[in-house]
Order: C-alpha cells, then structure tokens, then sequence
C-alpha cells in the first residue's frame, strides 16, 4: 500500500514539475509573441541605431518616436552613452548614427557631421534666487572653486552648492571649452549625470547652480543671462549668447538608405519645428 | 550608582521595543509612500501601453516586457546550472575539497556588487562577444547573478529530503538518477521553487546591471538581441530626470508589489516546507 | 552504469559553473583594469585624490576614503537598529509575532534600491538641506539609506546566531537567577558574537557594493569630505556615473576602480566566511 501511494505521489509530483517548467516556457513564449504583435513592427529589419550624446537623446527619441509613427516599417533604437562613446561607436561601425553635443577633434574630422540644431548651454539657479545675470569671469571663477559663497556674487551670505556634469559628458565638455578655458572645474561640485537630474535639484535648492541645456529650462528653474545676454531664442541663434553649441548627427559616409531618410526628416520642416518646439533652435531656415 | 536588575530591563526592553518599532514604521512608511502614490497611476491602460514622449505619458508595457523577458531568459539558464549544482553537492560527492571549491565560488560569486556584474556583464557580452545592448546579455549576466540563490536554495531544499526515501529506492533496485528524478527533485520542488521566485524578485529589482548590458531603449524587445529598458531602469530613469513623478511613482508601486508579492509567495511556500519535514 | 558516470560527469560540469563564472569576472576585470594600474602606479593610483580622467589624473584616494566613510556611517546607524530586532525577534517575542514579523521585516530586502534612493531624495535629503545644513546629498544621506538597506541582512544573520545558542545557556542564566535581559546582555550575545560580527561584516560588504542608492542621494562630489554634510562619491558611484560614456584610458581606470572594490568585497566575505567556519 505504500508503493502504490509513493506511486501516485511521484507520478503527481513528476507531473508538477512539468506542468511548472511548461507554464513558465509558456508565459515566456505568450509574452515575446504579445511583444512582437505590437503595431508595425516587423522583425525583418535590422533597427537604425543612434547612440551618443545624453543631451541630445530626448529629442532624439522624440523624434524617432514621431518618425516611426511616419514610418511603421523602420526600427529605429535611441542610446545615450555621451557624445565621445557614440563618435566610437559609428566610426567603429557599431551603430549607424552618433548623436553629439560637441565638436569633432582633429582625430575626427574624417567622419561626416551633420549639424540638427543649435542648443544653449543656460546657467540656472532656483526661481527664489533674486540673481538676474553673471559676468563670465564670475562663472569662470565659481565652477573652479574661488568663489564659493553666494556673498561673492553680492547676494547675502549662504554657501553655494555647486553642480557639475560627470566627466565625458558633451555638456560638461562644451561648457569647459566655452566657460573654464584652462582651468578645472573644482572637485567640491557635486556631479550629476544628466541635465534632468540637474535640472531636479536646482528646482530644490535655492542654494544651488548648475548648468543645463537651454531647451530643458522650464519653470522650475531660472536661466541666467551672461554678461547680460538672456538665453532666448533669438540670442542663440545669432550667436551673441556666448555658451552656444551645435548638436550633430554624426556617420562613418555620407548616409544612405534609411539612415539617409532620417537625417533628411530631421533637416525638414517637421524635423525642425518639432526641435524648436521642444526647445532647441533649428539649423535650417 | 546600581540600578534594580529588573530596572534595567523595563527600560532595555522598551528601548529594544522601541527601535524595533521604529524600523518597522520605515518599512510601512516606504511601502505606503509608494503605494498610495503610485497605485492611482496603475490602470489598464497604465499596463498595456507603451511610454509615450519619453515616458511623460502612455504606460509602461515595453518596461514590463523587457523585465519579464530579460528575468525569464536568467532564470532558465541559471535554473539547471544551480539545481544540477545543487545535486551534484548533496548526491554524487562526498564533502572534500571539490565541493568546497564549488561552495566557496558559489558564495563569493553571491558577495560580488551588482556593478562589477554590470561590467563583466558589458566588457565580455556587450562589447568583446559583440552581442551589444540587448536581453541576451543582460539574462546572461543576471544569471550568473543569481546562480547563487538557486544553488543555496536547491541544496538546502534536496538535502531536507529525508535518506528514508532514497534508501527505499535504492532497496528497490532504482539506479541513482532513477532515485534523483523520480523521487528527490520532485520532494524537493517546493523549496527550489522558492529559489527560483526569489531570484525573479531579485532579478527585477537589479538596476545596475541591466543598465549597462541591456541599455536603455523605449521600445518593445522583440528578440533575444533587442535592446529594452526594464521596470527599475525605467523608473530610475523617470525619477532622476523629474521626467514625470506621476508616472516614476507608478512604476515603482507595480515594481515594489511585484516584488513583495514573489518573494511572500516563496517565503510562504518555505514556511509549508518546512512544516513537512519537521 | 556508464550512464550514471556520464550522468555524474554533466553534473559535475554543471557544478563548475558557480566558480568558473567568478574566475571569468575576476579575469576580466583585472584583464581591463590592470594596465591602467601599471600604467599610473599602485601608490599613485590608490594614494593621489586627484581624478580628472580625461586629462590623465587618475586618483581615487577620496572615493575609497567617501566609500568606508559612507559604509561605517552605515553600519553607526544600521547595526544598532537591525541587533534591536534581531534581539527582539529572537529573544522578546511570542512565537506567534516572530512568525508575523520576521517575513515583515525581511520583506525590507525586497525593494530595489532605486526605490530606497529615489524616496532618500524626495524626502531625506530635503530634510538634511533645510535642517541641518549643505546641499542635502551628503554623507549623511547615504549612510542612513544605507544603514536602512542593510538592516534585512544584519537582522536575519543577527537571528541565526541568536538562535544558534543552545537554550541550555539561557536556562542556566535564569537559574542562577539573572533577569531576562541580564541573560541577553552578558550570556548570549556574548556567545553569539561571532554570528554578530559576521552579520556586520556581510552588511558592510552589502553597503560598500551599492551603487544606485548612493548616486542618487550622496552627491558625488569628487572632493574628500570634510565633514558629514559634504556631498561624496563612492567608488561604485564612481564607475557607474563615467561608464557609459568612458574610452580607453579613461576606461581601463573604472575597471581598476572595479579591481580596487572588488578586493576589498572579497577580503570582506573571506573573513566573514572564516569567522562562520571557526564556529
């Protein structure tokens, strides 16, 4: 009598273990093909990859998601991973956009650049901050650390909680170039990594000052002007704003193929108003 | 100056009390944060749609599929890995030097930090094997993460699996394998299972790992070389950059009570275990 | 019976996995990350605080310093209140409770810690800002979400060993007339010290091996602190933060980070792994 109840207790425990293995390869098969059965997308083609600048990513996406909408058929996947590691990447053939937020080196200069828009680099502070502008020198003097008290800048006393961008962001290199020259930005800033993260703690702060990219303030934050100059739009477009810079696409040849039909959407009418609504200022006329 | 013995304990006891409380105040206060924030977020609609401008609006379907996907392809590599570990331990060798090895790989293998995982997991999958950004690699890597939890659990639960039962097998005439499937893994599935589901609880909440071998791509993984962005990835995303509060609530609240519900479901089903062999 | 040596032979290469993947992770770091460190030298690596990657300055001093300063912050806070429980759990309570509170505060371990990070910004770090002072992400911040975060792994150790003492020692205790405290306090955690000790050395592995949690709420300030109010940045925040936009050099120096924390973890759990073994 015991064999046969160890008989049907193994019988229903091999069974058990089955039925378990072939609910979960079950609920694994249903979910890739639910996946898949989303709208327009084919798995025939190989994705467009854009990858490189985290500021330039938002609009990015954004605009892939726009056109993909356009265009069902196309796949295209949007990566961050900063300016430097997409230039890699598509001289290396590993994607087939880079997106970039800086200048090419003289290393560089062999690859194609196709300039999508220009952004501002704005200096921001909390919206209770009663400072309207800064001299550049100031800036230059607070991000290398000889300035670090609100009073330097004939603001009441209050330590000044300083932010940065990590190492390796196009950001953080473009505001080197045009703000720091040869200085080094002071280790005593805390470093974010990315302009949102930035933008969130200037927004809660109101000891705080940061830099972002202009198509990013809103109305949680206050954008400086510099030596007087506002960051609005007209002023970044005739460049009398000083921290101004161009955002690329950036490819190994001149694109072709779906490639090509991105960068011409980006360039177009819809392309461009659809930045310049998000913030940036647009390349072509 | 002496205190009465019993004193000191009235108030050590309700110091004790105290900050027992106290902590469990953080954990409610955690939970209910999250929960009453975030569970008005939760609709059907919220689930099944994909995010929209940037995770600002839409739901979170793609971060849902890719969490399941990514976990799903970790727990099938690592399940016969840790459970044929886990046999080999407790049935086939005798405790010398071999298996303290294995033992020894398994529990450091369990004290390495998610980021050193995640860049293994990049150099080797990502960049050297050339697989790029996708589910495979981050499976991969979030197997080798949880190769440990399978492997402690299963061994525990095949040896609480009394010798009565395998001795009569062996009396039977039942070879060892015979002895293994037939009788021992099926007794000890319950306590596997439990492994199991508490290496998808793990696997769901791991954010630095997935970040760099799966990346952060909006849309749906359709195939094994897809890139996607997990719950947690999604989230971390959504809240850092104030994308949308809203929204990095909801998220969380799905993410969080995903997790408690696993891992009570596997602490539950050990208590049931343990209750039959003792 | 050839089938069962084949049998045991898969098994046996199954079982190789556990430690042929933790050889492959020490490989590769090293393989990345040891140029860098021939490259700048030991001392100048571990002992400059200068880091500047891009422009060749790789110092790690304050992060290592920032990362045991943070973990001991974290233990200060965490060790204490996990002891309470676990002293509570195993020793006060009902069997009754204990069944209801032990799954409760293990569900602690759970929440991913971007949650834990992401509530220490919202409601921490305004709280340190407005009343204490500093920027608010701060060394502070990361040592009490920490010291919460590693409160699940010091209470379930913290218990084992608790539990591990022989009842015999407690009633002993009682008859000699000692109150139930007095027990605790002189008899049993004495004797369950080694399981406590391992208990706080497997938080403080636990603690300096977290990454999102500390990215998010201490800062990251390249600069060592000089008090707790100062923002810092951890070694794991170090390499997490530069990864995915680092090349070469700058590259190959993470994973020497990557080398530099992995010892230490190691070093952690060999003792704490020598220490269960004594017992």
């Amino acid at each position: 009598m015991l064999r046969r109840s160890r008989d049907s207790a193994n019988l229903m425990a091999s069974g058990r273990l089955l039925s378990v293995m072939g609910l979960l390869w079950g609920c694994l098969f249903f979910l890739a093909v639910l996946g898949g059965c989303q709208p327009g997308k084919s798995s025939l083609n190989p994705p467009l990859v854009i990858a490189g600048s985290t500021s330039v990513q938002p609009f990015a996406e954004k605009l892939a998601e726009i056109y993909m909408q356009r265009n069902p058929q196309v796949r295209l996947d949007v990566q961050g991973g900063g300016s430097s590691a997409g230039i890699y990447a598509v001289s290396h053939g590993a994607c087939d956009l880079a997106a970039a937020s800086r200048e090419l080196v003289a290393a560089e200069r062999h690859l194609v650049e196709i300039p999508i828009a220009l952004d501002g680099i704005a200096v921001i502070v909390h919206p209770s901050n009663p400072l309207r502008s800064m001299r550049l020198e100031d800036l230059r003097a607070v991000f290398a650390g000889r300035i670090t008290n609100w009073k330097g800048l004939g603001l009441p006393p209050r330590p000044m909680d300083l932010i940065t961008r990590e190492e390796g962001s196009g950001t953080r290199e473009a505001f080197e170039h045009l703000v720091m020259g040869q200085e080094e930005i002071t280790p005593a800033a805390l470093v974010q990594d990315s302009n949102g993260a930035v933008r969130e703690i200037v927004a809660g702060d109101p000891q705080a000052l940061g830099y972002i990219s202009a198509g990013l303030v809103d109305h949680r934050v206050k954008a400086l002007a510099i030596d007087g100059i506002a960051p609005t739009r007209a002023n970044i477009k005739n460049r009398t704003y000083r921290l101004v810079r161009r955002f690329l696409l950036v490819a190994r040849a001149a694109p072709a193929g779906p490639a090509k039909d991105f960068v011409d959407f980006v360039l177009s009418v819809q392309g461009q108003s659809l930045l310049e609504a998000e913030g940036l200022v647009g390349v072509v006329e | 100056m002496r205190l009465d013995p019993r004193l000191t304990q009235i108030l050590a006891k309700t110091l004790l009390w105290a900050l027992t409380g106290f902590t469990l105040l953080i954990l409610l206060f955690i939970i209910v944060d999250i929960s009453v924030k975030g569970l008005p977020q939760v609709t059907p609609l919220f689930l099944f749609q994909n995010p929209q401008d940037l995770g600002r609006a839409g739901g979170i379907f793609s971060t849902i599929i890719a969490s399941a996907y990514i976990t799903g392809l970790a727990i099938l590599i690592a399940s016969p890995l840790g459970v044929g570990t886990a046999i080999y331990l407790t049935e086939y060798t005798r405790e010398g030097w071999a298996t303290r090895i294995i033992r020894f790989g398994a529990e450091c293998l369990a004290g390495v930090p998610s980021i050193i995982l995640g860049l293994f997991g990049f150099v080797l999958f990502v960049m050297k094997l050339g697989l790029g950004w996708s589910v495979l690699s981050g499976g991969l890597t979030l197997a080798i993460m949880v190769l440990p939890i399978i492997i402690r659990t299963s061994e525990e639960a095949i040896k609480s699996v009394p010798r009565d039962y395998r001795t009569a097998c062996y009396s039977l005439g039942m070879s060892q394998w015979q002895t293994i499937t037939r009788i021992v893994l099926p007794s000890a599935l319950p306590g596997i299972t439990t492994g199991i589901m508490l290496s998808v609880g793990r696997s769901l909440g791991e954010t630095a790992v997935t970040l760099f071998t799966v990346g952060a791509a909006l849309r749906t993984p359709t195939t094994l070389f897809d890139s996607g962005r997990t719950m947690a990835v999604h989230f971390y995303i959504l809240a850092r950059e104030g994308i949308s509060m809203p929204n990095a609530y909801g998220t969380a609240a799905i993410l969080m009570i995903s997790i408690l519900l696993i891992n009570l479901t596997a602490y539950t089903l050990m208590q049931r275990l343990m209750k039959r062999y003792s | 019976m050839a089938r069962g040596k084949f049998i045991e032979r898969v098994l046996f290469f199954l079982a190789l996995s556990s430690i042929s993947s933790l050889a492959l992770i020490t490989f590769f770091i090293f393989l990345e990350g040891l140029p860098l460190i021939l490259h700048t030298g030991l001392t100048d690596f571990i002992a400059s605080s200068h880091w500047a990657p891009t422009k060749g300055h790789f110092g790690i001093l304050a992060m290592i310093v920032s990362s045991i300063l943070v973990t001991l912050g974290a233990i200060v806070l965490g060790v204490p209140l996990g002891l309470s429980c676990a002293i509570v759990l195993a020793e006060f309570s009902p069997e009754r409770l204990k069944r209801i509170l032990k799954p409760t505060l293990e569900l602690l371990a759970g929440i991913p810690s971007v949650v834990y990070g992401f509530l220490g910004v919202i409601w921490l770090v305004p709280l340190i800002r407005d009343y204490l002072g500093g920027p608010g992400l701060s060394l502070l911040a990361g040592s009490l979400i920490l010291g919460i975060m590693i409160l699940p792994t010091v209470i379930s150790i913290s218990i084992d060993a608790l539990t591990a003492v022989p009842d015999t020692y407690r009633e002993g205790s009682i008859a000699l007339g000692a109150t139930q405290w007095q027990t605790v306090r002189r008899v049993i955690l004495p004797a369950a010290s080694s399981g406590i000790i391992t208990a706080i050395i497997l938080g403080m592995g636990r603690a300096i091996g977290e990454t999102m949690a500390t990215i998010m709420v201490a800062g990251n300030a390249l600069k060592l602190p000089a008090s707790i109010l100062d923002p810092v940045r951890t070694l794991t925040s170090n390499i997490a933060l530069e990864l995915g936009y680092a090349a070469g050099r700058h590259r190959e120096a993470l994973f020497a980070t990557g080398i530099v924390l992995f010892v230490i973890i190691m070093v952690l759990n060999f003792s704490a792994t020598l220490l269960t073994r004594r017992k």
